[in-house]
């Protein structure tokens, strides 16, 4: 008797084993370690960190390391490890005006109160693979700079370096972000409804794939849902995080964050008072992920046709498209949800599909034609 | 009492308390009102979304120390994934397992409902992919949710008369639509049509979970369920000329097995513990 292949513990465990042998890689090559991961692939953890909604350059790192470099996964399993962790209390809004500036670029003024601050970006670089890396070793130290870089965040809160769009919202020129106090969204904990708030569409975005949100503000900027942007804005490096405990009534600093944030200046439109004032969009990520932050913007401003009179026609401009569609964890679950077996659906499909031609084949030889 | 022996660092059956609690506040909500799919706030679990997370959230809402869990994809309890399932509940619960239909307090499913009639002090979970069975007609939940309120289900009935219409069949054989409490138009989970009837009256609790889409909807016990259809065209099930290869049954649903490439295949039965339980039996006889 033919017996039907199907999966059993053993196999499961064979595989489980397997995959252990092939992350580690062959045995002659040093093992990589979670520290190595944190400071040589740091823009791989803070992916991690973005995606998966964790603030820990550990377990993110750790995580790459498990996930065998495979970010998607790595994002799954922060997650996964994130959805058992306790909630103390909700920070008060980071206030990124007092960053430890790191980077701060506009591209909307020349010069600007801060300055241009350059800082770690491969923006500029030639992409031309360095062979010096292959080498084993430290490759040859580059020259020192003529001024020494004061890399290190300053022990107290550093004075504000003014926002570019505040500076323009003050002149009038902007449209006005404003507080309404109301409790902030959490769709880790509510799912989102549609119309969404602002506060979880942001999240939603936050947490959103960065391939996918770059794909769409890339389709804006070529004509679906043009929203004419200017980088405005964009800023990376650490800020504080305040809580307030019940028992003090007053803000204390639990730590601190690095963060990139990105805000856009686009098309202009008039205003319900009958002025016209600059639209903009909004992006924000954990540690350094500029090309996330920007995609992220673009979308948001998107997001915001129907506020603007303009008529959401295209992808990016779709709420219910983009965000029940942006996390990869929900998107790579589903689609690979496709390799379980399907046997019994695919039975159904099989038994109908025969049954409509046998049907059509008798209907033939009843009626010669 | 010794409580079973759990992985350390993590709750019982995985969730935190107040996580469980506010999936049974949405359960409580969901059998109230047979049919209609109640938001919740789907936590994010070790497996994949599409993999059963919805599912599973459910079980790990409602198991006790006391249950007895059966878990079955395709009908079967061996297939991969009830395999997974099943080991991640007694690793994070403890609790006993089974394969008999009979024994289970708790059933965890994908795809199939068991042959072996259920009884009243039984819970079945479904694993749901897609909740909405307007879905596919029109995408916008926005739309669908007002759909449902103003039980404006006049496009099902469209999508179903234009199948009969192109194909002289109700071209949906799985996933098959079905009104609960003369109320609410239901997706059954991507089970065959065949197992429709058994949802109907059925005396044991049916509660319905989507992870990623975070939804959940039940069928209390002796419900009415419908499947839906026309007069002139009415619902009936799939069936087969041939019985089951290993237990000759010829009332349960049928897989087929390819034997090899020259279009030989033969079929058995999809719900590997009816044809264990049958063969058993036929041995005693014998």
């Amino acid at each position: 008797m033919y017996v039907a292949v199907k999966g059993g513990e053993r196999a499961i465990a064979a595989a489980h084993t397997l995959l252990a042998k092939r992350r580690r890689g062959a045995p002659e090559t040093p093992e990589i370690g979670v520290a190595q991961i944190d400071q040589q692939l740091a823009l791989a953890v803070d992916r991690v960190m973005t995606e998966g909604s964790v603030y820990d350059r550990e377990l993110a790192a750790l995580a790459i390391k498990q996930a065998a470099g495979d970010l998607v996964e790595a994002i799954f399993l922060l997650r996964a490890y994130r959805t058992t962790l306790p909630r103390f209390t909700s920070s008060e809004p980071i206030d990124t005006t007092h960053m430890h500036i790191e980077r701060r670029i506009s591209a909307t003024y020349k010069d600007l109160p801060g300055g241009q601050v350059l800082g770690p970006t491969f923006d500029y670089t030639h992409r031309l693979l360095d062979f010096s890396l292959l080498a084993e070793g430290e490759p040859a130290a580059p020259a020192p700079p003529s001024e020494t870089v004061d890399t290190a965040p300053a022990a107290s809160q550093p004075p504000p370096t003014p926002r570019v769009l505040e500076l323009l919202e003050r002149e009038g020129l902007m449209i006005g972000e404003h507080d309404r106090g109301d409790e902030p969204t959490d769709i880790t904990q509510d799912p989102p409804t549609y119309p969404c708030d602002r506060s979880a569409r942001l999240q939603a975005l936050v947490r959103g794939d960065e391939g996918f949100l770059l794909a769409l503000g890339y389709s804006t900027q070529r004509g679906y849902g043009r929203n004419h942007p200017f980088a405005g804005e964009i800023r990376i490096g650490e800020v504080e995080v305040e809580i307030v405990p019940e028992e003090l009534g007053f803000p204390i600093t639990i730590g601190t964050l690095q963060v990139t944030e990105c805000e856009t200046v686009n098309g202009f439109t008039r205003h319900d008072d009958g002025e016209v004032r600059f639209t903009r969009g909004y992006g924000l990520g954990l540690g350094q992920c500029e090309r996330k932050a920007m995609a992220m913007a673009l979308v948001d401003r998107a997001l915001q046709a129907e506020d603007h009179g303009e008529t959401a026609v295209s992808p990016a401009q779709q709420e219910e498209f983009v965000l029940s569609h942006c996390d990869n964890v929900e998107a790579a679950g589903f689609v690979s949800h496709l390799k379980l077996p399907h046997y019994v659906d695919f039975q159904s499909e099989l038994e109908l599909l025969r049954r409509i031609r046998a049907a059509a084949d008798s209907a033939g030889e009843e009626d010669p034609a | 009492m010794s409580a079973p022996a759990t992985r350390a660092g993590y709750n019982f059956a995985y969730l935190d308390e107040q996580t469980k609690g506010m999936i049974r506040r949405a359960l409580l909500k969901a059998v109230a009102i047979p049919g209609y799919q109640v938001p919740f706030g789907g936590r994010e679990m070790p497996m994949p979304y599409g993999w059963g997370t919805g599912g599973m959230q459910v079980s790990a809402a409602i198991i006790g120390r006391d249950d007895c869990l059966k878990v079955i994809d395709q009908g079967a309890d061996d297939t991969t994934n009830a395999v997974s399932i099943r080991a991640f509940f007694r690793d994070l619960t403890g609790v006993a397992t089974t394969e008999r239909t009979e024994q289970a307090t708790l059933i965890q499913t994908r795809h199939r409902i068991p042959e072996t009639p259920l009884h009243e002090d039984q819970i079945l979970v479904y694993q749901v992919p897609i909740p909405e069975p307007l879905r596919f007609i029109e995408p916008s939940e926005v739309e669908t949710r007002k759909m449902h309120a103003l039980e404006d289900y006049g496009v099902m009935h469209i999508k179903l008369y234009e199948d009969i219409a192109q194909f002289g069949h109700i071209a949906t054989s799985y996933a098959y639509p079905v009104r609960v409490n003369g109320r609410y138009v239901m997706d059954p989970s991507p089970i065959p049509k065949f197992d429709n009837p058994k949802m109907d009256h059925s005396p044991a609790l049916q509660l319905f979970g989507a992870g990623r889409e975070k939804r959940i909807y039940a069928v209390p016990p002796y419900t009415e369920v419908r499947s839906l259809d026309f007069a002139d065209h009415p619902f009936e099930v799939q069936r087969w000329d041939q019985c089951c290869a290993i237990c000759g049954a010829t009332d349960s649903f049928l897989d087929e097995v390819i034997l090899d490439d020259q279009g030989g295949h033969t079929f058995i039965c999809s719900d590997t513990d009816y044809c264990r339980t049958r063969l058993a039996r036929q041995e005693e006889k014998a």
